[in-house]
């Protein structure tokens, strides 16, 4: 009963940072409400038992993605925007109306899903009791998740290393060198060398 | 009754995931869309975790006297996602940063009019 | 500046507890909460800390770009090399068993080293990604090391 309460508590609390982080108009604030909002999803990883899950996105989302939206902020900071979004010209009935579509649609998916929490789903049948009861036996690593992330499907960590490290090279080759103008001065011709 | 008490969750995941979407796609300032994209991208790891979630379940660390474990597939799934999801992130942004450069602003509206214009 | 005196302070005293989390968290991920991501995003935390208060140069000169990008391509070629390690030792790609004296042995061994790779590799693309873009406002100057 307690984890319900709990769990609908955290729920309802990101649901309140979303909504805001939609009307709140200054950039500043809404990275900030980011930073709040990933820091309230790893508890409720913690809640829900995942324990590495909840470390990574604390650590990731809460960490580095806020740091890069900030430095991004202050790189294109103008003094006539005043780091405030503009408000939007057109009226939001199409988006609003697509949102509710889509929403209603899931939610009918959702209908026939298995309960919360429920250890006959057939989820938890397939390959996972094979995994929690032979990962000791195989590898000799008690924790399950790094067993199967690093042994059972190694090969998927090794694309997943190969999809960072291109990430950084890309953000290297975008970004990488220093400006040749001042920073504050507009510039309207195309894309020019670094 | 039941069925409120055994899917509330999914309900909520599926709003916050509606308002990422609705910042994605009627919202003007770049940086505000990849907001978006993440409270997306967020709410869909929750819905995943919740999936594997075995109620009275421990956490997948095996120990001795513990029987019932949660689901570990989900977390290894969700964890490599974490790590993609940061580099595009990163990428996004060094792209705007690179529009701001080239075009002076990061309104949608200003590019798409600068664009018309040439 | 006056007000910086108690960042520094407190930083000085809280970094190096930062890198030796980090390195728990990296070989104590077989037995616990943890693994390569979560240790290399925690170790480039405490440099990114100490650039946020100490400046961005000095965060350079302890650890350089070029070296940066030397670990981000090394972390990569340690986890693929143990795979060739494991082909040449007459097993299949990735199959840590033949790598120790017994198949828990050896498994034992490729995870460790494959996660040690993760993390470098983590690390370094972290930190390329802070240096670029703390980097980019600056304008270029006359006389620069590197490139």
């Amino acid at each position: 009963m307690i984890d319900n309460i709990v769990d609908i508590t955290l729920l309802s609390l990101l649901a309140i940072h979303a909504i805001a982080i939609i009307r709140t108009r200054s950039l500043f604030a809404v990275v900030m409400l980011f930073s709040g909002f990933s820091f309230l999803s790893a508890g409720l990883f913690i809640v829900m038992d995942a324990a590495d899950v909840a470390f990574t996105e604390a650590a990731v989302g809460a960490g580095i993605s806020t740091i890069l939206m900030l430095a991004t902020l202050a790189l294109t900071y103008t003094p006539k925007s005043e780091k405030e979004e503009t408000l939007p010209i057109h009226k939001p009935w199409l988006p609003l109306g697509v949102v509710f579509i889509t929403g209603a649609l899931l939610i009918y998916g959702t209908w026939d899903i298995p309960a919360f929490g429920d250890p006959d789903a057939p989820a938890q049948k397939h390959v996972a009791p094979y995994y929690l009861e032979k990962s000791l036996f195989d590898t000799g690593v008690p924790n399950v998740v790094t067993a199967v992330l690093a042994s059972y499907r190694g090969f998927d960590t090794l694309g997943e290393v190969t999809v960072i490290f291109t990430a950084g090279i890309a953000v290297l080759l975008l970004i990488g060198g220093r400006r040749k103008r001042k920073p504050l001065t507009k510039t309207t011709e195309g894309s020019h060398e670094t | 009754m039941d069925l409120i008490i055994g899917h509330y969750n999914y309900w909520l995941v599926i709003i916050i995931m509606m308002a990422g979407f609705y910042t994605v796609i009627s919202r003007g300032n770049l940086i505000k869309k990849i907001v978006g994209l993440n409270i997306f991208q967020v709410s869909v790891f929750i819905l995943y975790i919740s999936i594997g979630n075995v109620k009275d379940g421990a956490v997948p660390i095996i120990e001795k006297g513990v029987t019932l474990y949660s689901n570990p597939l989900p977390h290894v799934l969700i964890l490599t996602a974490i790590v993609v999801g940061v580099a595009t992130t990163a990428l996004g942004l060094a792209l705007v940063i690179r529009i701001k450069e080239a075009y002076g602003t990061i309104e949608e509206d200003e590019i798409h009019n600068q664009d018309q214009s040439l | 500046m006056k007000h910086n005196l108690i960042l520094k302070v407190v930083s000085k005293f809280l970094i190096p507890l930062i890198f030796l989390f980090a390195l728990y968290v990296q070989f104590h991920g077989d037995f616990g909460p943890g693994g390569g991501f979560q240790a290399g995003v925690i170790f480039s935390a405490a440099i990114i800390l100490y650039a946020l208060v100490f400046g961005v140069d000095m965060a350079k000169q302890v650890i350089t770009p070029y070296i940066l990008r030397l670990l981000a391509s090394f972390g990569v070629l340690i986890y693929a090399g143990t795979g060739v390690a494991t082909l040449l030792l007459g097993g299949k790609y990735l199959e840590y068993g033949v790598l120790g004296s017994s198949q828990v042995a050896g498994q034992h061994l490729g995870i460790l080293v494959i996660e040690l790779g993760v993390g470098i590799t983590v690390m370094a693309v972290m930190l390329i990604m802070f240096f670029a873009f703390a980097e980019r406002g600056q304008p270029e100057e006359d006389d620069e090391g590197n490139q």
